[in-house]
């Protein structure tokens, strides 16, 4: 099965994005699971509200608050294109950023499981320790609550492989800048003999999503020995 | 010297509990289950925030409401032994034993070998905690507590989760650290063997409030608390081994205006043991009796007699500069006509040894 240039492009843009996305939304997505998790505080509830929006919302909606915050006469997005010269609309970025918002409950779930799991006797006992509170989250929690980050990480970068209507929203469907793979699937079904494409192109998607998950089994289950259980 | 003075009402329950514990040694904080011990250890940790209080060891203020200081649980230097351990189970057993001490400021204090060898965990060190026992997870505990070089030491209820065999592993280990190391301990129990074997100072707590503070062996006199209605009341002495008779098979217990015969102890003269004399093993006599097997015939005043419960009565008796309880019925008590100020003599059947947990007969 051999893929065109066009087509390996959209495999690496695809990666690319999710890539990106993980790695902006994870450490988010632990300190929002911590928050929930661990503190009592007044906006709780909306901010687990909020968190879980991108869930129940449609895609579309989502690309198009985005497109309405970011976009270069949106409030966040003049700021960020006058400050630092960085235009989200139309580029990778944006799509990773897209893909970020929408994965970011499923990271955020998978870390305050893990976390909700924590006897928190354990912090109380580092605490007796000596150990202040970031010493006491790296040393102590963080180390527990790995394998839930991880599968969280793992889950949302495969289901960033696949975001569709808030990438086709907020940064549209360019070739080789913010066409991924999903968004290349539908191009070529829109186009007469795209069908081959099409295929191939669902193919890749299946053994990235196989791999995935088979990948956060793997690494889930060491880490669990590796933690003593 | 540890001043606590704590007020916190929660979910229903109140807190209000005042008492001093002296600088040395072991102060039992000594209760049924749900009378606000751990919650009394977590006010003095700092894990709990209490709605009023004061806290001071040694003139350190460590709380105090009424001035707004709250210090820290992670800078209070109080060593906590919790009842399940609380081990890191990511971590190795040296690695959970140097957590604590990498924490602490430069000092003196047990260094690593000393502990792992008075502990006996020196095998464990590469394991993780799962792998271990109850009571080798409740020694890594302690020594981890330890090696953080605490001003105080806080156990709550260390070996409540432990059946008796694993009590057995971990009892000795606490007397041993007891007896090597400065640190004052507050320990949390409802076990009345512990406090016998590690207590010298106690603290006795019901109903969230501290009804007597004092040490063990006036305590353990006194007729109007609680312990004097348990099936194991009695007296508390602490005795000197005099002498060993091993023809006889009896070594012989020097107390503040006594001696006691019991069998043969391991124990080097000169060493000292706590015996609980229980009052139920106490009888009293109004002549001096003869041709009897009980070993132990003291001479004693009658002090007082308080009416118990179910036709008993408690009598409180001087032996020399200590005193001794007896548990009779109340028909005996009238049969012999004890009054106050008489002169008796007190038979001790059997006492039981703080060192060991077996009482013995004599």
């Amino acid at each position: 099965m051999d893929l065109s240039p066009d087509e390996w492009e959209a495999v690496r843009v695809s990666l690319a994005v999710a890539l990106r996305s993980v790695a902006f939304g994870l450490p988010l997505a632990v300190a929002a699971a911590w928050l929930l998790s661990r503190r009592r505080f007044l906006g709780r509830p909306v901010l687990d509200a909020f968190v879980h929006l991108p869930l129940v919302l449609p895609p579309v909606v989502t690309g198009w608050l985005l497109l309405m915050l970011f976009g270069v006469r949106g409030p966040l997005g003049r700021l960020l294109l006058e400050w630092f010269g960085v235009r989200l609309v139309f580029t990778l970025e944006g799509a990773a950023l897209a893909t970020a918002v929408m994965s970011f409950p499923l990271m955020v779930r998978a870390v305050r499981l893990s976390l909700d799991a924590v006897d928190p006797g354990l912090e109380a006992a580092a605490r007796t320790l000596g150990a202040g509170p970031m010493d006491r989250f790296l040393t102590v929690t963080l180390p527990l609550i790995l394998p839930g980050v991880l599968a969280g990480a793992v889950t949302a970068f495969a289901a960033g492989l696949g975001e569709f209507g808030a990438v086709i929203t907020f940064v549209s469907n360019i070739p080789g800048e913010t066409q991924t793979l999903p968004l290349a699937i539908y191009s070529a079904t829109q186009m007469p003999g795209g069908e081959g494409a099409a295929a191939r192109l669902s193919a890749v998607s299946f053994v990235l999503a196989v791999a995935g998950l088979l990948l956060a089994e793997g690494l889930g289950r060491r880490m669990q020995a590796w933690l003593g259980r | 010297m540890l001043e606590v003075r704590l007020r916190h009402a929660y979910r229903g329950f109140r807190l209000d509990a005042e008492f001093v514990a002296p600088a040395q040694g072991v102060t039992a904080v000594f209760g049924p289950s749900g009378c606000g011990k751990t919650t009394l250890l977590a006010g003095v940790a700092g894990l709990l925030r209490p709605d009023a209080g004061r806290v001071a060891l040694h003139g350190t203020v460590l709380l105090d409401s009424a001035q707004g200081v709250f210090v820290a649980p992670e800078r209070r230097r109080c060593g906590v032994v919790f009842q399940d351990s609380k081990l890191f189970p990511h971590l190795s057993v040296a690695t959970n034993l140097r957590y604590g001490m990498r924490r602490a400021p430069a000092g003196p204090g047990p260094g690593f070998a000393e502990v792992v060898e008075l502990l006996g965990v020196g095998h464990l060190l590469a394991r993780r905690p799962g792998a271990l026992s109850g009571g080798e997870r409740q020694r890594v505990a302690l020594g981890r507590a330890l090696l953080s070089r605490p001003r105080l030491l806080l156990l709550d209820e260390p070996l409540a989760a432990l059946d008796v065999a694993r009590r057995a592993e971990v009892l000795p280990f606490l007397a041993l650290v007891r007896d090597r190391f400065a640190v004052p301990m507050l320990y949390v129990t409802h076990a009345l063997d512990e406090v016998d074997r590690l207590a010298d100072a106690l603290v006795l707590m019901a109903g969230g409030r501290v009804l007597a503070a004092g040490s063990l062996e006036a305590l353990s006199l006194r007729t109007d608390l609680p312990l004097a209605a348990r099936r194991d009341a009695g007296a508390v002495l602490t005795c000197a081994v005099l002498a060993h008779h091993a023809g006889r098979g009896l070594s012989r217990l020097g107390f503040a205006g006594g001696e006691l015969l019991v069998p043969l102890q391991g124990a080097t003269v000169g060493a000292r043991l706590r015996v609980r004399v229980r009052a139920r093993d106490v009888s009293v006599a109004t002549v001096r009796p003869e041709g009897l097997s009980v070993q132990n015939v003291l001479p004693a005043v009658l002090e007082t007699i308080v009416p118990g419960q179910a036709h008993e009565a408690m009598l409180r008796l001087r032996v020399g500069e200590s005193a001794l309880l007896a548990r009779v019925t109340g028909d005996a008590a009238g049969r012999l006509g004890l009054a106050p100020g008489m002169p008796v003599w007190a038979l001790v059947k059997s006492v039981s040894l703080g060192d060991d947990r077996r009482s013995v007969e004599v």
